[in-house]
């Protein structure tokens, strides 16, 4: 089936962003009641799509609408590593903090990569379709208790490899998969703490961009993840996350050439309103394809949500 | 033995269950000082406090309505004490408890944030600085449970 390869460039897209951003901003300003959760407490928009921090999705849903209110978000990021980068957009909907939907679209730009295999100026373009669902607790108002707020959700991520999709097949590869999480969020409110923990079944490679399973390792593995940040004032955060990843092309045809590290960040993330957040980040992705490019990839991430 | 079911228990006891109320009139867990009554300017700092807070919930667009026929003085007297009592103060909370207080209005989740949004304002005016506003938060938060009756 021939794929439509539609892309926006990564700079209008954030400009885009930033536009609707402040047009939101204005026409909102009056405030009207429909966000009623507190600054900040929905995390932002994680590179999948679903609410959380930048890397990890979170219990949290989107937005700002709680019990009886529907909410919706759109974001914009770009992640800049040594040799690679990353643009994401997508938006959200959720409904009494409840239940969340969203649709992610990341475009992956190899780099170097592309002409080494063969394949200048290769994109790797991912979907996602995302469902979370709250099932317990409320991560900041239950101060009296450790009891965190709980969520389970599911990623349906569907890749458009283009010419390295036959590379992908011979690797054992598959072109989607569905990774299944369940988050643990809490902010300990007398201390501005928020700390979260995921657990996630999956078997994406390089988060789905180089496929799902492989011949070597064809199973779901249970990969950690964990957010930590400090609140400094109503409207700033600061944080660090770390994600464990699987290492399913590992080994491969190609030895140890396709050995996938774990993700880690630092951020800070401002939210001067409830309608817009900026975030930005000092990543690790550690290395990606190493065959080609043995540099640890770390670089800047720079993301915007507005919400409504 | 012993210690390893005490400890057990210890952590059972924080994770499942909010802790007691008796004097406050809902489920707070008591201080274990008075640090975050004197953060607060003790008695006469609370007071200035809920004189600021109190009108600005009349003057709310979103949550206004609730205390249209509420007396404002008792109000802010009986919230200054309710402060008093879960922020470690000497006093006496005598007014109704918070899911009788709450029982013949709809507050929803959405209306107790509104709330807590202004105690924020009233805090940033009063120049209480942010890791202070939070422990006091965190001591009025479990009160959701009381106060929010309506999905």
């Amino acid at each position: 089936m021939p794929r439509r390869s539609s892309r926006i460039p990564p700079t209008a897209a954030a400009v885009a962003a930033l536009v609707l951003a402040t047009g939101a901003q204005c026409a909102l300003a009056q405030g009207a009641n429909r966000s009623g959760k507190l600054l900040l407490t929905s995390g932002v928009s994680s590179i999948d799509g679903a609410a959380g921090g930048g890397l990890t999705p979170w219990a949290v849903t989107g937005g700002y609408a709680t019990d009886g209110q529907f909410g919706a978000s759109a974001y914009a990021t770009r992640v800049r590593t040594s040799d690679y980068a990353l643009t994401g957009y997508g938006v959200a909907a959720s409904y009494g903090d409840r239940i969340e939907l969203t649709i992610a679209r990341q475009d992956f730009d190899t780099g170097p990569t592309g002409p080494a295999l063969g394949l200048p100026g290769l994109h790797l373009k991912q979907n996602i379709f995302g469902a979370k669902l709250r099932v317990a607790g409320d991560a900041v108002l239950d101060s009296d208790t450790l009891m965190p707020q709980i969520a389970i959700g599911a990623l349906y991520k569907d890749l458009d490899a283009a010419g390295l999709a036959p590379t992908l097949t011979a690797l054992g590869a598959k072109d989607s998969g569905t990774d299944v999480y369940v988050s643990a969020t809490k902010l300990f409110l007398a201390q501005g703490v928020l700390v979260n923990l995921t657990l996630r079944a999956t078997k994406a490679n390089q988060n789905g961009l180089l496929g799902f399973g492989g011949t070597a390792s064809d199973s779901y593995r249970i990969q950690p993840e964990i957010s930590l940040a400090y609140l400094l004032s109503k409207n700033l955060a600061i944080g660090a996350e770390y994600r464990a990843k699987p290492d399913n092309l590992n080994p491969s045809i190609l030895g140890d050439g396709l050995k996938e590290d774990d993700w880690k960040d630092v951020f800070v993330a401002w939210a001067p309103s409830k309608h817009l957040s900026l975030t930005l980040a000092y990543v690790d992705l550690g290395k990606i394809v190493p065959a080609v490019v043995s540099k640890r990839q770390k670089g800047a991430y720079l993301s915007a949500q507005v919400a409504f | 033995m012993k210690k390893l079911l005490s400890l057990l228990a210890l952590c059972l006891a924080a994770i499942g269950a909010p802790a007691q109320t008796a004097v406050t009139g809902s489920s707070v867990r008591p201080l274990a000082d008075d640090s975050l009554y004197q953060a607060f300017g003790g008695k006469p700092g609370l007071e200035k406090l809920m004189a600021d807070f109190v009108p600005r919930l009349k003057a709310d667009p979103r949550i206004g309505a609730f205390f249209k026929e509420t007396n404002l003085k008792e109000l802010q007297a009986q919230l200054t004490s309710q402060l008093c009592v879960v922020s470690g103060g000497p006093c006496k909370y005598e007014g109704a408890n918070m899911k009788d207080a709450h029982a013949d209005m709809e507050v929803r989740k959405a209306d107790f944030n509104a709330l807590v949004e202004l105690l924020q304002q009233s805090m940033d005016a009063q120049g209480i600085p942010f890791t202070v506003q939070n422990r006091m938060l965190a001591q009025l938060a479990p009160m959701h449970r009381d106060v929010v009756n309506t999905r």
